[in-house]
């Protein structure tokens, strides 16, 4: 039997669907290309290692997406119904294997890739001379505590919380350790030197997360969570809470200030007169 | 035969047995696709909402009580969305829905094995709905703490914010009953499969469908009950004073709680360890329709039958090992994130497998663009474009920017979101005919797919730009941040596409009821499809097959065969049977 009407009607959603396709292709390759909307650039050298990991995998899943997108529009215009015979096929087993191996060496190969920029925020200790300050997160504010003079943060007792006495963390006035300690709302720290922070949760689940760090990490309850980083240049960056934390959420907010060095020394002595 | 005759009960009379509490899978399932039509309406309103929000937010609202809408009203909405769609819609229609009804009828089946404990399962599901929307009301209103629900915003009570008493209490009731039946269904499911299939209906000879529903079934067996024990165990600590997952040293408001012992992140290992099977539990019975109809539609054999039902079931084993990915910056070991990432990354080769096989399906095909196949052809491109955004977020390193963040909505709005919602389409489209006997509208349907697809592209394609700019998912208002401000414009494009898509959605519905009644009359097989549902009559028997049930003779998907005089082959008709072509 031949078919002799040559179109059933799918010329014209055939080629809409490959050109909205080739539309979808071009606006969000040129979007990503463009740098539109960009994050800010890094502060750290683990930063741009992440911003690295992030060009190579957008290099990746870029091309399987534009090679994806257009070979369907490609199918969807060519192989439109014009009266031709379907072509009879099952698969092809050698094309099966070559593009699952394919897809597992691109894939895995890029999870490995990743592993180091991941490691340097989490696994290495961090330097000898670091920075501690220890980060508490309630609803809805962040308060960073520095260790004072002594070196030594003073122990902590929830009995003890109180922000309407200047105790938000709940130092433990028994600890002499804590006499010195120093508790402000945002966070100062020196350019070039590494800083640990030691974060945790007095309430629900929070996030610290500074986007010019590439970092974020949740602050749970019940732990203490250390991240290390090394700000590499002066400025003031937004500290913000990624993790639904309640209902002001939105405005739980403080400011990472990266200073010199003898900014920094200032900031310690006149946080320490004023305790 | 005769086995199968006998096992098929007799016909009820009245309307409360034949349409209410009926035992007939076809009637349950079309009562899973009404319940989850009634969900999906709430979902959209609530989206529309939150979009607004976003935008507007200190617009007045006249239905608001006070007239503007409160932080903690939007993040109610962020709950509500999130928990309704997930079970409600995305869980609810493809399997208790579609899988349901064409389950039994692909196989050869005159039912499903324990029809009461289906009708069962459907009325739990339809308690734990009424129980959901009860949120909305209750003294308090509707919880904040999000789908996820995550302790201690959600184990402690309304200490911690509005919607944290009964609205809390109400949601976590509600999900246990929803596990609950959605255990029993997923037992009905795979006992029926394995059971009850006609002759010569081998494993390898059934429609991917059927692989997907079966496949979704077991990841169901699998992870509700491990959401149904972390509900029941949330639901102690909240009201016996227990502490599986409150820590010592909890102060909220200047008091500290008299908990002690428990690890907020066992909820979110408990949590993830069904929710992201879940993924795959809204994902595959779509990933199943899409096969079949891109099959049916581009007059071809599926390309690599076997490739795909073994991705199908790759997929759900590998489901369940990458949960963590969703923790890689909540505090659980580093060591643990890298070995999540590992094998999260090779989630995408089962995943590439389904796509190029897919490609390889219409690649020398005789395509008919009809409704269900424009919205299968949507599905593949929605899936790779929201399954490639996963590949950034299943790496811890890229994750610390990218975690929480606008990128996450949108990369599973487009592959477990919408990409299921097409899949959902497709299959409504595609058994419409077969489920009330007339066709649905091809230029309205048409017309659907046009401003769906071109809609949700334009909503969740910039939304990865607001992620990546750093646009922090879950916020009420954007004004605490300096660098939100930017944003706003993206924001502003995304709620009126939002409006459009929405406001779209009512041609689909129009026309689903205007065919109920005035579509044309389908015959058997509208579509000149192989499958057995196409061999009985539009709607079904109450057996099925009205006593002559079919045997089956080859794989599902033969279309255009060679020497055949017809382009496709049915299962059921004996080789003797198949006319050859001159």
């Amino acid at each position: 039997m031949r078919i002799r009407k040559r179109d059933d009607g799918s010329a014209a959603p055939a080629a809409t669907l490959a050109l909205l396709l080739v539309i979808l292709v071009v606006v969000t390759v040129y979007y990503f290309v463009a740098h539109l909307y960009p994050a800010p650039p890094p502060i750290t050298s683990v930063g741009a290692a992440v911003d690295h990991q992030y060009d190579l995998t957008l290099y990746v899943t870029g091309t399987v997406f534009v090679l994806s997108q257009l070979g369907l529009a490609f199918a969807v215009f060519r192989f439109r119904d014009h009266g031709q015979q379907a072509n009879f096929t099952r698969g092809n087993n050698t094309l099966e294997l070559l593009w699952t191996s394919a897809t597992i060496i691109l894939f895995l190969g890029l999870g490995f890739l990743g592993r180091k920029a991941w490691a340097d925020t989490r696994f290495t200790e961090p330097a000898a001379n670091a920075i501690h300050v220890e980060v508490t997160a309630n609803q809805f504010v962040f308060n960073f505590r520095y260790p004072g003079p002594d070196g030594k943060f003073g122990k902590l007792d929830p009995k003890q919380i109180s922000p309407s006495t200047g105790n938000p963390v709940g130092i433990d006035p028994n600890d002499p350790a804590g006499k010195d300690d120093i508790v402000v709302p945002t966070l100062t720290v020196p350019v070039n030197r590494q800083v640990e922070l030691l974060i945790r949760s007095q309430d629900v689940i929070h996030n610290f997360f500074v986007r010019e760090l590439r970092l974020q990490q949740d602050a749970v309850p019940g732990m203490v969570i250390p991240i290390h980083f090394m700000p590499e240049q002066v400025g003031q960056y937004e500290i913000v809470c990624t993790q639904l934390c309640g209902l002001g959420h939105s405005r739980m907010h403080s400011y990472l200030n990266v200073v010199s060095d003898s900014d920094y020394e200032n900031f310690l002595k006149q946080q320490a007169a004023g305790q | 035969m005769s086995s199968h005759a006998q096992s098929a009960h007799a016909a009820p009379t009245g309307f409360i047995s034949k349409y209410i509490f009926s035992t007939d899978h076809k009637v349950i399932g079309l009562q899973y696709f009404l319940l989850a039509l009634s969900a999906v309406v709430v979902g959209i309103v609530l989206s529309v909402l939150m979009r607004f929000h976003l935008v507007w937010p200190n617009a007045h609202l006249p239905f608001v009580s006070g007239g503007q809408m409160t932080q903690e009203q939007y993040l109610a909405l962020v709950t509500m969305h999130g928990t309704i769609m997930v079970f409600f819609v995305l869980t609810t229609a493809p399997q208790g829905g579609f899988g349901n009804y064409f389950l039994p009828i692909q196989i050869g089946a005159p039912d499903m094995a324990f029809p009461r404990l289906n009708m069962l399962s459907f009325w739990v599901t339809f308690l734990a709905f009424v129980a959901i929307i009860a949120a909305f009301v209750v003294p308090g209103g509707a919880p904040i703490s999000g789908w996820t629900a995550y302790t201690p915003l959600s184990g402690i009570g309304e200490v911690t914010g509005p919607g944290e008493g009964w609205g809390q209490t109400m949601w976590i009731i509600s999900i246990s009953l929803f596990c609950l039946a959605s255990l029993l269904g997923a037992l009905n499911f795979i006992a029926t499969l394995i059971d009850m299939r006609a002759p010569g209906m081998t494993l390898l000879r059934m429609p991917l469908t059927c692989w997907g529903w079966f496949v979704t079934a077991i990841l169901g067996l699998l992870a509700f009950g491990i959401l149904l024990a972390g509900g029941i165990l949330l639901l102690l600590d909240r009201s016996a004073g227990t502490s599986f997952f409150l820590p010592y040293g909890l102060v909220i408001n200047d008091q500290l709680q008299n908990h002690s012992g428990g690890s907020p992140l066992l909820w979110q290992h408990l949590f993830w360890f069904f929710g992201h099977p879940e993924v795959y539990i809204a994902i595959l019975p779509g990933m199943g329709v899409a096969s079949h109809v891109l099959s049916t539609f581009a007059r071809k054999p599926v390309y690599g039958y076997r490739a795909m039902a073994m991705a199908i079931c790759g997929i759900g084993f590998l489901g369940f090992m990458v949960w963590g990915h969703h923790m890689f910056v909540s505090g659980m070991s580093p060591y643990s994130g890298f070995a999540f990432s590992v094998l999260t990354m090779s989630i995408g080769v089962p995943s590439a497998i389904k796509t190029f096989n897919w490609l390889g399906t219409l690649w020398g095909g005789k395509i008919q663009f009809k409704s269900p196949m424009l919205f299968a052809l949507g599905f593949v491109s929605l899936f790779v474009s929201g399954g490639l955004s996963g590949l950034f977020l299943a790496q811890p390193a890229v994750d610390n920017l990218l975690h929480a963040t606008y990128y996450v909505v949108a990369h599973f709005h487009l592959v477990m979101g919408v990409a299921a919602i097409f899949g959902i389409f497709a299959a409504t489209y595609f058994w419409f005919p077969k489920m009330f006997g007339r066709m649905m509208n091809e230029p309205l349907g048409k017309a659907h797919f046009w401003l769906t697809f071109v809609g949700t592209y334009c909503i969740f394609m910039p939304m990865h730009f607001v992620g990546i700019a750093g646009g922090i998912r879950r916020y009420a208002d954007a004004s605490a941040v300096a660098y939100l401000a930017k944003l706003q414009p993206l924001h502003l494009f995304m709620t009126i596409a939002a409006f459009i898509t929405a406001a779209a959605q009512l041609i689909f519905i129009f026309n689903f009821f205007w065919s109920l009644k005035f579509g044309a009359k389908a015959s058997k097989n509208p579509w000149n499809a192989t499958t057995l549902e196409w061999t009985t009559d539009s709607p079904p028997p109450l057996d099925n097959f009205g006593g002559d049930f079919p045997s089956v003779y080859r794989g599902p998907y033969e279309f255009s065969v060679p020497g055949a005089k017809e382009d496709f082959v049915p299962q059921h008709l004996a080789p003797a049977q198949v006319a050859r072509a001159k």
